[in-house]
């Protein structure tokens, strides 16, 4: 049950980040062609709960997705042992949600 | 039996077990010729010890398969002419199973999965139980039809790469028997073979890059197979209409 919950997982976490993807990289391009200031983009994002729902979405997705691919790896490619590469996927997940709802508060707090 | 003899062939065969060598022989090239028919040819006429498998020698029973310059092949139906390389056939037992002896290997773990991957029929009807009526062209039905006729070889199993690297991994065969059950409307125990298909080990661990396919002599498409599997965790088994 645990392996088609993490691969059901993967999937709609795929799904989720595909379209937040695409309109990121838009919105770097925006940005550098543009030539806004960190300041000129901060004075759009920020007090924006739009950009925060987006954003937010967005690192959770991640946080999600990244570390089950990251758990097949290390059990495909490495010694470690099932459980060392759940508990190793389980704390790269937390790491990646930490820093990136980190940045999210600074970018829209 | 020289009457068509055009010329010799050479033939690397292995010898021993998980420990062993190759020994060449030189063998009658025939204009009509199978690999098998060259295995057998060694083993009767210079190498009486050989050890191999087959059965019938038409493409049905699944035994004969074997490593053939190094791709997994059933013997039986497979022409010499295609597969010599510069007039060398390298001939081994099929990877990924216990080596018994020369060219014969233990399929006891390939079958073993089988059972693992929940591909026993359970009956839902008796003998004296009227025909359960199955609609030919129904989508479940073309699905299941699509992968049965699988001839147990382990060609596929062979030509796995994860299995190789995961001996846990169930293998294209056992999967693609799972799916042709999930499919079936005479299955009792559809979900219960779902399940077990997509356990530690199922077909979430398929890469989907096809070499059971490309190697499955009579052409089922095991990664199609697995990647209906792998669609019913997202959408839930196939639902099966009630037959009229
Ligand atoms: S598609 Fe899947 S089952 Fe087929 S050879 Fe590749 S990994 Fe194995
Ligand atoms: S799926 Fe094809 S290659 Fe695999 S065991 Fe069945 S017949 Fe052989
Ligand atoms: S001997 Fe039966 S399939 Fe080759």
């Amino acid at each position: 049950m645990m392996e088609r919950r993490f691969f059901l997982l993967q999937r709609l976490s795929a799904l989720v980040l595909a379209p937040l993807v695409l309109v990121h990289l838009i919105l770097i391009l925006y940005a550098v062609r543009n030539g806004l200031t960190a300041d000129e983009i901060l004075g759009r994002t920020q007090g924006s709960l739009a950009w925060a729902l987006f954003y937010g979405l967005f690192v959770v997705a991640a946080a999600v997705h990244a570390p089950l691919g990251l758990r097949n790896i290390l059990r495909e490619w490495t010694a470690l042992g099932d459980r060392a590469a759940a508990g190793l996927a389980a704390a790269f997940a937390l790491v990646l949600l930490l820093l990136g709802l980190r940045a999210v508060v600074a970018v829209v707090g | 039996m020289n009457s068509d003899h055009v010329g010799l062939l050479t033939v690397r065969v292995w010898r021993g077990r998980e420990e062993g060598r190759f020994e060449t022989y030189r063998v009658p090239a025939r204009a009509n010729q199978t690999v098998l028919d060259v295995v057998t040819e060694v083993q009767r006429s210079q190498e009486p010890a050989l050890a191999y498998r087959f059965a019938c020698r038409v493409g049905v029973c699944g035994s004969c398969a074997m490593t053939v310059n190094d791709r997994p092949r059933w013997t039986c139906r497979t022409h010499v002419a295609r597969v010599r390389e510069e007039g060398i056939l390298t001939i081994e037992p099929l990877r990924n199973m216990p080596r018994i002896k020369d060219l014969a290997c233990d399929l006891t773990p390939f079958f073993e999965k089988w059972q693992k991957a929940g591909g026993r029929h359970v009956a839902t009807a008796s003998r004296r139980d009227p025909l359960q009526k199955i609609d030919p062209r129904s989508k479940p039905r073309l699905a299941a039809s699509a992968a049965i006729e699988c001839i147990n070889c382990a060609v596929c199993y062979s030509a796995c790469d994860v299995v190789s690297w995961n001996a846990g991994y169930l293998g294209p065969a056992a999967l693609n028997r799972a799916w042709t059950l999930v499919n079936d409307a005479r299955h009792g125990a559809r979900h219960e073979t779902l399940d077990r298909a997509f356990a530690d080990g199922g077909c979430a661990s398929c890469h989907s890059q096809g070499n059971c396919t490309r190697h499955c002599p009579v052409e089922l498409s095991p990664s199609e197979s697995i990647a209906g599997l792998k669609r019913s965790a997202l959408f839930g088994a196939p639902k099966l209409r009630e037959p009229a």
